[in-house]
């Protein structure tokens, strides 16, 4: 009985499935990104993740483990040198499968497979996004109810994504003020953050010295 | 082995069949251009996802 196996045989024997798993593995690490059918990817995901967190430990050993993977000395040379400077930070999870519809011929469903961290599109947005989703967890009863009317009320989409967008901005507005001491996992709202706080400094050192000088 | 007494006429077989029914797969409009998108599918026309660019297309504003 095959109860609990939830390994996926993808309709090959072993050494066909370890050879394709192998050659996929060594793609994704030299291109970032491949298009494939979603339970190749997600067999995929299994099979690349614990040697990229391998490859952060940089030895002989460990490069001799992966290399027995992955059977291409590019790829490996690609992972401890150039991958797993990047992912040094990232405790796992370094893969995302986006679902992009079904294939042409066989109707399979199709993903997109990536490295997170060489996703530069995505990374730009989720700086800029990461506090304004915390922030719609934190009110989010009141809000998704105003949501939810505005959205059965207004039938017009152009409108509706108008007034989305200016949530939005409004959210971010809102979210700069307050207290930036939980959100320092990534650089950029890091480098936000420093930057209002020089700024913030320079406020009140010049009004510091405006108080001063109206003193003197 | 048990087999039917009875043909079963053509009447009864569509009968049952009234109740096989096609359903439509649940889309939504892409947050960012407005096309019909399937759920958790990335936006074949401009390649959003959740609202923000997850894939560069040629097309894309
Ligand atoms: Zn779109």
């Amino acid at each position: 009985m095959r109860h609990g196996k939830k390994f996926n045989h993808l309709s090959r024997t072993k050494s066909h499935r370890a050879a394709m798993l192998s050659n996929m593995a060594s793609s994704l690490i030299l291109s970032k990104r491949i298009s494939t059918t979603v339970a190749k990817a997600k067999a995929l995901r299994k099979y690349v993740e614990p040697l990229l967190t391998k490859s952060k430990t940089d030895d002989t050993h460990s490069r001799r483990v992966v290399f027995s993977y992955l059977q291409n000395k590019e790829s490996v040379s690609e992972l401890f040198n150039e991958v797993a400077e990047k992912i040094a930070t990232r405790p796992g999870g370094y893969t995302r499968i986006l679902k992009t519809g079904n294939r042409a011929g066989d109707n399979a469903e199709m993903c997109i497979i990536e490295l997170v961290d060489y996703n530069e599109l995505m990374q730009k947005e989720a700086s800029e996004a990461k506090p304004k989703t915390r922030r719609s967890r934190r009110g989010g009863a009141a809000k998704k109810t105003e949501d939810a009317s505005a959205t059965t009320k207004a039938t017009d989409d152009k409108q509706k994504v108008e007034a989305k967008a200016d949530e939005v901005i409004e959210d971010a507005e809102v979210v700069e003020d307050l207290p930036a001491g939980k959100a320092e996992v990534k650089e950029a709202p890091k480098a936000e953050t420093k930057e209002e706080s020089t700024k913030e400094e320079n406020a009140s050192d010049g009004a510091d010295t405006s108080e001063e000088e109206d003193k003197k | 082995m048990a087999h039917p007494k009875r043909k079963i006429s053509k009447s009864r077989r569509d009968k049952r069949r009234t109740h096989y029914k096609a359903t439509s797969a649940t889309f939504m409009e892409c947050s960012n251009c407005g096309s019909p998108v399937l759920m958790h599918r990335v936006c074949a026309d401009c390649g959003y996802y959740k609202g923000k660019p997850a894939i560069e297309k040629e097309v894309a504003v």
